[in-house]
């Protein structure tokens, strides 16, 4: 089965700056992909090419087989998209928006209440459903926005910051949502917020300066960092030469303390070569007789690598 | 077809849930009563007609057609719903051609709630029905190419009071090319056919001929060509500024 949406060469210039610079990308039926990078890098233009609300430079994005450039209605019928900062018609209810939603996309009678009902209770709007959009609050008319987007199941689901402005525990809902729908669409997000990628993506693509900086699962982002494998204890009754102890280690590189009072110290041991040691430095510890708190494996820090990937590209 | 109702329904729920409607609707009916009944002398020429009313109404409709459509486009665009529009499965054409409908419609109603006048000239005295009922029509006709006008202004702009102030002006300069003062000043050196087609682009000369009560296949070709030339244009102009 060919994937679901293919992005490809895809490049929009604004006069003579480049917003989006040829990326390229492909995601299959099941997948989320986090769209990450930093500010100005490209994702809102990128994903207004891909929804046919801007016409690319060049390039294109094809969705089930239907090309943007030449058939942008049929693109549409297939897309839900919240735009980055769920602009919505603030003179209308959230009942009202989602009916002529509905009529616009050709969905009418029982069909339109039960999608109507459906999305609403999806998404928890049932409660401010007569109330005009203008007067919710920030969140409420984001996840009014998020409704639009899934009314009628769409096939390739795009959501531009979905989650901003959104509370913890709608933020939760949110996620449960998109992990939800996931495995008979694709599902599109752009994020600011990495812990997300990590809870919701199947992949994450990353792009500065409007180009593809990285694409892969999470894990493997994660294991670009240099906290990966590395391991964090905290112990208390240390000696001060406990981080020599341990940099003496086997392959043990660095090692990184910091005081937290109380007699407690947490250190960071970071591996010479990609490899577990978790072992050998828990051992060490028992040697030396000092009581444990904690102690963990890190995965990887998603913020360092983001740092890392869009800053060297900058210059 | 769908689509363009769709829109053209939610268009004309905005008209009537912002104070706007009302506003402009008391603001028409009003005018229109008082030039009928006090500048227009409806007593004292002791004729039953309601003439003064329509030979008002194109300079009525000068400044209340543009605020009508000045917020079709540029509203939607300044707020990001357009966004919103545009990436629902809908062609540009049935977007403009809604919007554009639905203004129509709400100045029809403006028009139409004009009847109290038409009452009071029948009670009055027995004027030319037929009359009055092309006049009704000439001024549902101008109101169109009126809106069609300031609606692709409005998609020009995202400052409504712009689109307002420039609808107005273009569509001043339309009312007026039939003025010796605009003529002469291509009489100097345009061919003789130019002047006469800049000639017939009036709006008046237009109306003035269906006021009298001859709906004449030519005003109406004429009419509905400004109304297809600029919603064209319209569409033209909302697929090439989108995002920009
Ligand atoms: N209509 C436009 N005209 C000119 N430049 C534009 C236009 N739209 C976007 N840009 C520029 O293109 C670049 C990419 O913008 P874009 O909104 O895609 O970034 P983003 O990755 O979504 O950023 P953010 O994380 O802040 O949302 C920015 O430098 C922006 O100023
Ligand atoms: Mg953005």
């Amino acid at each position: 089965m060919s994937d679901l949406l293919r992005v490809i060469g895809l490049t929009k210039k604004f006069g003579d700056f480049t917003a989006v610079d040829g990326i390229d990308f492909s995601v299959a039926r099941g997948e989320v992909l986090g769209f990450l990078g930093p500010n100005g890098a490209g994702k809102t233009t990128a994903m207004r090419m891909v929804t046919g609300f801007l016409p690319p430079t060049g390039g294109t994005a094809i969705v089930d087989g239907f090309d943007v450039r030449i058939h942008p209605i049929e693109v549409k019928r297939k897309v839900g998209y919240l735009p980055e900062g769920a602009p919505l018609y603030d003179d209308m209810t959230p009942s009202e928006f989602l009916t002529f939603v509905a009529n616009v996309r050709n969905i009418d009678g029982a069909d339109r209440d039960r999608a109507i009902d459906s999305a609403a209770g999806q998404i928890n709007i049932q409660h401010v459903m007569h109330q005009p959009i203008g007067t919710l609050s920030k969140g409420y008319k984001r996840r009014v926005g998020i409704a639009q987007a899934i009314l009628h199941n769409p096939d390739v689901l795009i959501l531009d910051e979905p989650t901003d402005g959104l509370d913890p525990n709608q933020k939760h809902e949110v996620r449960n949502l998109i992990n939800e729908m996931a495995s008979d669409k694709v599902i599109v997000i752009s994020t600011h917020i990495l812990e997300e990628v990590d809870v919701v993506c199947s992949r994450a693509i990353v792009i500065a300066n409007g180009t593809v900086v990285a694409d892969g699962k999470p894990l493997e982002l994660e294991a670009r960092s240099s906290f990966h494998n590395a391991v964090s204890v905290r112990v208390s009754g240390a000696t001060d030469s406990l981080a020599d102890k341990l940099r003496a280690l086997p392959m043990v590189g660095k090692v990184e303390t910091s005081k937290i009072g109380d007699g407690k110290v947490s250190l960071t041991v970071f591996p010479s070569r990609p490899v577990n040691i978790l072992e050998p430095v828990s051992e060490c510890l028992r040697e030396l007789s000092v009581t444990v708190e904690q102690i963990h494996v890190e995965r990887g820090r998603m913020d360092e690598v983001f740092r890392n990937i869009t800053t060297t590209t900058k210059s | 077809m769908v689509t363009t109702l769709a829109i053209c329904r939610r268009e004309l729920r905005a008209y009537f849930t912002t104070p706007l409607a009302y506003v402009f609707i008391v603001i028409f009916v009003a005018m229109n009563g008082a030039t009928a009944f006090f500048f227009g002398g409806l007593f004292d020429r002791g004729q039953a007609d309601m003439t003064s009313l329509f030979s008002m109404l194109p300079w009525l409709y000068l400044f209340l057609i543009p605020a009508v459509a000045m917020r079709l486009w540029a509203e939607e665009r300044k707020s990001g719903t357009l966004e919103l529009l545009m990436t629902l499965p809908v062609s540009t054409t049935s977007a403009v051609f809604g919007k554009f409908l639905a203004a129509w419609v709400f100045s029809g109603i403006a028009l139409s709630l004009t009847f109290p006048v038409w009452i009071t000239v029948n009670w009055l005295g027995n004027p030319d029905n037929g009359i009055i009922l092309a006049s009704y029509i000439g001024g549902l006709l101008m109101a169109g190419s009126y809106l069609a006008i300031g609606g692709f202004v409005s998609a020009l702009t995202r400052n409504q009071v712009i689109a307002f102030v420039v609808g107005a002006a273009v569509i001043f300069l339309f009312m007026m090319s039939s003025l010796d003062l605009i003529l002469a000043a291509f009489r100097g050196w345009a061919p003789i056919f130019l002047v006469e087609v800049i000639q017939s682009l009036s709006f008046l000369v237009h109306y003035d001929s269906i006021v009298r009560g001859v709906i004449d296949l030519r005003d109406l070709v004429f009419y509905f060509s400004i109304m297809g030339v600029f919603l064209f244009a319209n569409v033209v102009v909302v697929d090439q500024k989108r995002g920009a």
